[in-house]
């Protein structure tokens, strides 16, 4: 999706300036973030209301306690930080003090997966996903866009309970500026309806499935691509209906394939419609350093890579 | 209340913990016993609450950091009329809302769900930072174990209440001395206690955490205290109250057999005969 005249933006922009709207509205929203509010856009939400952002410092653990606190409180605080902290170095935190407790905390995790670019393997988390749905209770959001991450970060403030929502450090196409497009948590999204095989994508690989798609298309492969944006709860009512229909079903995600969209899509159809599912992700490994386009390229992850990955699986 | 009423419903909840771990065949009679007279005082005098009204958004709030030691919390609520104090034999049994841990979900004067160590002081902060958010006269109480503060995210947790000067927090660290493994300066030493929190713009008072003039007088400075969070470190005996358990790292995590359980409470009852007689 090298169009040059699709508007960008990175889904962590859409957290913060989604945080500003939600600010203006609900007096009880906070922010909390921990030394990254420059990275995690929550410095948008800073300069507005300041008294309502808690900047903890370098300490993610105690910042997820202090939400969880917050929020026994009414407060609806927005935890942030990059993904590898506030899932991965956090999940016991998060399990414990927000799960059991079922308590109304939205977790706001920016640069996850690969796409976090230069920095490399030790800050790109391919795990956050498989981590947070085995949470009882968590929602899990992975948005495509800025105009569903917007979506995602509103929903979730006027949702009770805790909710993961998954953001990204690099540009995006935006894909859902569009007069149908519908934001509602749990319910997956059909890009392009098609007949021949479905593609399950989120996040960055929404806009590169896309692509592949159009590839296919010039191949005589009509393929559906639907965005599965709720990993949890997920939408099985879509995913049945598209496996049954097509019977050739993969799955796309910037994360790992243990754990993530692929595995819970998986979950679906083994229990309700066993088919065969390819599912394109990061197999098995850590990320590198490069620049997010580049990255996208080498783990085959974008629209030529995800063509190739379907063409040899057919 | 007077000390003796004090000493009296301390004596009580203590024969609530011995009678929930006999029952239960599990849990942590050790490090309940060694806080029981800090629970009764913070139930009975300190804090402002409703048993009818656990949900009260003005209450006073206390988080247990060393969940395990639930068996304390439940007796002195059930001491304090938030559910029957029959129900204790309940503790840790399928289908109970006494769970091994404290569960805000479940057990009505719960205000945080605990048991993962390290991690209740946050949520403490978390409630008196909305209490300041918000405007609220309500104050926020934590009890830590000394061996919990082992735990890192407890020194994010002091770091960030002394920096950000959250007053309306108490923060009470019960010395027993023991833990698991053996003696906490054994084991891996968290002493001195006091400096370090001192260091972490803490008003600290170490107290004796079995005399109730010492607790009176300790929760009386805290409120006074403006811009720093108060933290009371309270000297005391693991097991305190019943003689075979008093000092014996064994029995942080063991429940009395029945001939044990017996000796427990006759000689607790005659505690309380002897308060009585006072």
């Amino acid at each position: 999706m090298a169009d040059c005249e699709v508007k960008k933006i990175a889904t962590r922009e859409s957290y913060g300036n989604a945080l500003v709207e939600l600010g203006k509205k609900n007096p009880n929203v906070v922010v909390l973030d921990a030394d990254l509010a420059g990275a995690t856009k929550t410095s948008t939400f800073k300069k507005e209301f300041p008294d309502r952002h808690i900047d903890c410092g370098i300490a993610e653990a105690n910042m997820t306690g202090i939400a969880a606190g917050l929020s026994t409180c009414g407060k609806i605080p927005f935890v942030s930080s990059f993904a590898m902290f506030a899932a991965g170095r956090n999940f016991e935190q998060v399990r414990n003090s927000i799960g059991y407790p079922h308590l109304n905390v939205k977790i706001g995790a920016t640069h996850a997966g690969i796409t976090v670019g230069e920095d490399g393997a030790s800050h790109q988390c391919l795990e956050d996903v498989a981590l947070m749905r085995t949470i009882p209770g968590m929602t899990v959001i992975v948005p495509s866009d800025d105009i569903e991450a917007k979506a995602a970060v509103m929903a979730a403030a006027e949702t009770e309970g805790p909710f993961y929502m998954r953001f990204g450090r690099a540009a995006v196409p935006v894909i859902n500026d569009r007069p149908d497009y519908k934001f509602e948590v749990g319910k997956a999204v059909v890009v392009k309806d098609g007949t021949d095989m479905v593609i399950f994508a989120n996040g960055v690989c929404v806009a590169e499935a896309l692509g592949a798609a159009e590839k296919l298309a010039a191949d005589g492969i009509n393929a559906a691509v639907v965005n599965v944006h709720t990993v949890k709860p997920i939408d099985k009512d879509t995913i049945l209906e598209f496996a049954k229909k097509t019977n050739r079903v993969f799955t796309v995600e910037e994360h790992s394939v243990i754990g993530g969209l692929g595995s819970a899509v998986c979950d679906v159809l083994s229990e309700n419609y066993p088919v065969k599912v390819k599912k394109i992700g990061v197999y098995d490994r850590f990320g590198k350093s490069g620049p997010a386009g580049a990255l996208m390229k080498e783990f085959q992850l974008d629209a030529e890579g995800i063509y190739n990955q379907i063409k040899a699986a057919l | 209340m007077t000390n003796k009423e004090l000493q009296l419903t301390a004596a009580n909840v203590r024969k609530g913990i011995v009678t929930a771990v006999h029952s239960a065949k599990s849990g942590h009679p050790g490090g309940s016993l060694s806080a029981a007279d800090m629970f009764t005082y913070l139930y009975f005098e300190e804090m402002n609450i409703d048993p009818k009204n656990p949900k009260d958004p003005n209450r006073d709030r206390f988080v247990l950091s060393k969940g395990h030691t639930a068996p304390g919390l439940y007796s002195t609520l059930a001491n304090r009329g938030y559910f029957p104090v029959e129900d204790l034999t309940t503790l840790r049994k399928l289908g109970s809302y006494l769970q091994g841990h404290p569960c805000m979900t479940e057990t009505p004067g719960v205000d945080m769900s605990t048991g993962s160590l390290g991690q209740g002081v946050s949520t403490a902060v978390g409630m008196a930072l909305a209490a300041k958010l918000n405007g609220d006269s309500y104050r926020v109480y934590t009890l830590t174990g000394d061996g919990e503060i082992q735990e890192g995210q407890i020194w994010e947790a002091f770091m960030f209440a002394g920096a950000k000067k959250i007053d309306n927090l108490t923060v009470i660290i019960d010395n027993n001395g023991l833990q698991i493994d053996g003696k906490i300066e054994d084991v891996c030493s968290p002493y001195p206690i006091d400096k370090k929190l001192e260091a972490f713009n803490f008003n600290v008072i170490c107290i004796d955490g079995h005399d109730f003039d010492q607790i009176r007088d300790a929760f009386a400075k805290a409120k006074e205290c403006k811009g720093q969070p108060t933290a009371i470190i309270m000297k005391t005996t693991k097991g305190k109250g019943v003689s075979y358990m008093e000092n014996q790292a064994g029995w942080h995590g063991k429940a009395p057999n029945d001939e044990e359980y017996e000796q427990a409470i006759k000689e607790l009852d005659e505690q309380i005969a002897k308060i009585g007689e006072a």
